[in-house]
């Protein structure tokens, strides 16, 4: 029986006669891991990216708009119109609805804000303390809002970080003051940064008194008893599609409505989540599945050069019977040289997949995630491809016949 | 004494369509150890065929040939390879040298295949060089030697695993009348130490060396010949 080290060692040496070919030979399988490694690292980092901007919008959250419900998750505008919720349906939610830990009614409204000689425009949201619970924002420098803010309608103002920086680029705007919309508020905070969501710069948001935005800022928006949304932060995650259905069966009573005239939308931040984390899921195994043709080219151009290289070598494999060689040695033999050429093709492009990704990742800001397994999985599957596609010139190489061969020119 | 090769009624069959060759119609005959025996005979007489047959290189169509007790037509693909490695050592006509490998791995190579640890079988090797003569060559490859010394080298490999057998068919074929008188001067060293040796020769003076000759005409033995006891 021939040693094992023996027969690894007459196929490095059959790869090595060919330096040229067999480098060409592994590039495919270089090409074909390293673009299946690329795209998996993409995907898991554009992943990362939704869910973590996603979870920053708060945990546990709901989010009631006015509007009625538009096929998968959308929200229109029409029914019922843009004052279809109120206050009072914030205080009922808070007061009949269990299992709840904040609701925050929150009144939108746009303003130019000036300060130092800059401007900026930007979201001004009127909320109540709740909101910072609802929303899980903190102040980075300064102090949320209380409810003697709130109770009279006093003149302050936190700033998101981008509008800080905007307005204050050099300056701690805590104890400045801006205008806006005609009126001078004073900064008492500066919020966390948030990040980008995917839909929209978070940070870029200045928050107020619900009472001063609806009497001062929000302008026509701003009067009567409605409110732009209402955040919910249930209790706990599973508790969620029971405060969200105690929310619409209560706001159904309140609106007299009964599901196909509903004039609002209760949105379930953890549904919508996995819609998203569903979707770049998908598109990961497209990117994948797209990579993993031309790996599976890569390996098609190993069978090729095995073939070649079979025929070649006719002479070589009938003197190697001769002299002692079974079936199985010349099996062995060239389904090792494919097999070696493409762990080291699935090697090198699992190097330049991860430099890929580390460099694609880095232009499109999104974070780089490398999976444990990968290394792994890009081993064994360009082993499997060594495998797969070398078996059949393997074979032909071994079923040979010594004297046919010998006689071969 | 037992005879190391008995054949019984071989017979090869190729067929070509409709067409039947009896490459071999029924030969029988037997060869003692350390026989020195020259096949003889005219082109398509069957003499490559035998040679296949006795080195386990094919199987006949029918009869039985037994080698150092083995029945070859009972043997499976690896029972073969195994018979080859261990009882068989070839010499081609064209020597059949791997021009990458030196001189000394190609010699190694039939001990590659018996399992032989590394260091073993590159003494092996060279010690085998040494005896045909090209010691001072063992690190040449094979387009470093004249054809000559590639024989020698061929004819070192042959003897790497120690077989009971050699088969040459036309070994001096491609070479110059003296390198081929050389080398038919190992053959007989060799035979002289014990190995019995099977050659294919066109060239009469080649097989008036052998002991014994055994003429061959279209798959039939028509002559069997005992050389008298000659120098
Ligand atoms: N693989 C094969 N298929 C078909 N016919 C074959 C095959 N091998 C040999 N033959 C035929 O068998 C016969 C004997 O061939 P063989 O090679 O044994 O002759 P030989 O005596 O060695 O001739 P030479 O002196 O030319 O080498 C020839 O007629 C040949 O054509
Ligand atoms: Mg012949």
């Amino acid at each position: 029986m021939i040693r094992p080290t023996d027969l690894v060692g007459a196929a490095m040496r059959a790869l090595r006669a060919n330096p040229m070919r067999s480098a060409l030979t592994a590039l495919g399988v270089i090409i074909g891991v390293s673009s299946v490694v690329a795209m998996v690292a993409l995907g898991a980092g554009a992943q990362a990216r939704v869910e973590s901007s996603i979870s920053s919008l708060g945990s546990n959250l709901l989010i009631v708009v006015p509007g009625a419900q538009r096929g998968a998750g959308g929200v229109r505008g029409a029914a019922g119109g843009w004052d279809a919720l109120t206050l009072g349906d914030a205080e009922a939610i808070e007061r009949d609805v269990a299992n709840i830990s904040a609701v925050a009614p929150v009144q939108n409204a746009n303003g130019q804000m000036v300060a130092n000689g800059l401007n900026w425009n930007t979201r001004v949201m009127g909320v109540t303390p709740a909101y910072f619970i609802a929303r899980d924002l903190a102040v980075e420098n300064g102090r949320e809002l209380d409810e003697t803010d709130v109770s009279q309608a006093r003149r302050v103002i936190l700033l998101g970080p981008t509008v800080a920086e905007n307005l204050f680029p050099n300056m701690d705007p805590v104890g400045q003051t801006v205008r806006l919309n005609g009126g001078t508020y004073d900064v008492i905070g500066v919020l966390e940064t948030k990040g980008q969501s995917g839909f929209q710069d978070q940070d870029d948001m200045a928050l107020a008194p619900l009472t001063t935005v609806k009497r001062r800022i929000a302008g026509r928006r701003g009067r009567g008893d409605s409110i732009s949304q209402i955040s919910i932060k249930a209790a706990s995650e599973d508790v969620i599609p029971l405060v969200e259905a105690d929310v619409i069966d209560l706001l159904r009573v309140r609106h007299r409505t009964n599901g196909d005239d509903d004039d609002f939308t209760v949105q379930n931040l953890a549904s919508i989540t996995d819609a998203m984390k569903n979707a770049t899921q998908t598109f990961t195994l497209l990117l994948a599945a797209i990579a993993g043709v031309s790996l599976l080219v890569g390996g098609i151009g190993i069978m090729n050069i095995m073939l070649v290289s079979v025929t070649e070598r006719t002479r070589e494999i009938g003197l190697r019977k001769a002299l002692g060689a079974r079936r199985g040695d010349i099996l062995n033999q060239f389904g090792l040289e494919a097999i070696a050429l493409s762990v080291a093709g699935g090697a090198i492009g699992l190097v330049v997949g991860f430099l890929g990704a580390w460099a694609i990742t880095g232009a499109m800001d999104l974070p780089l995630v490398l999976n444990v397994e990968t290394p792994i999985y890009a081993i064994v599957f360009s082993g499997l491809v060594g495998v797969t596609f070398g078996a059949y010139p393997a074979w032909r190489a071994a079923r040979l016949d010594p004297i046919e061969a010998l006689r071969r020119e | 004494m037992a005879g190391l090769i008995a054949a019984s009624d071989l017979v090869k069959l190729y067929t070509m369509g409709d067409e039947t060759v009896h490459a071999l119609d029924g030969v029988s005959f037997e060869i003692d150890r350390g026989g020195y025996v020259a096949i003889v005979g005219p082109s398509g007489s069957g003499k490559s065929t035998l040679m296949n047959l006795i080195g386990g290189l094919d199987t006949p169509t029918d009869g039985h040939l037994y080698i150092d007790g083995q029945d070859i037509g009972a043997m499976d693909d690896s029972d073969l390879a195994v018979f080859r490695n261990r009882t068989i050592g070839f010499v081609f006509q064209s020597f059949n040298l791997l021009p990458r490998l030196t001189a000394q791995e190609n010699v190694e190579l039939p001990l590659i295949y018996a399992g032989v640890e590394p260091k073993t079988r590159k003494a092996r090797a060279s010690e085998l060089l040494h005896r045909v003569g090209l010691g001072e060559r063992i690190s040449h490859k094979p387009t470093q030697l004249s054809g000559g010394q590639q024989q020698r080298v061929a004819i070192a490999r042959a003897l790497a695993c120690e077989p009971q057998l050699l088969l040459a068919d036309e070994p001096t074929g491609a070479l110059d009348t003296t390198t081929g008188k050389e080398i038919m001067g190992l053959f007989r060293a060799l035979n002289g130490e014990g190995v019995c040796v099977v050659l294919v020769t066109h060239d009469l003076d080649v097989a008036a060396q052998a002991r014994r000759t055994i003429e061959m005409r279209d798959g039939k033995i028509v002559r069997d010949q005992h050389a008298a006891a000659s120098a």
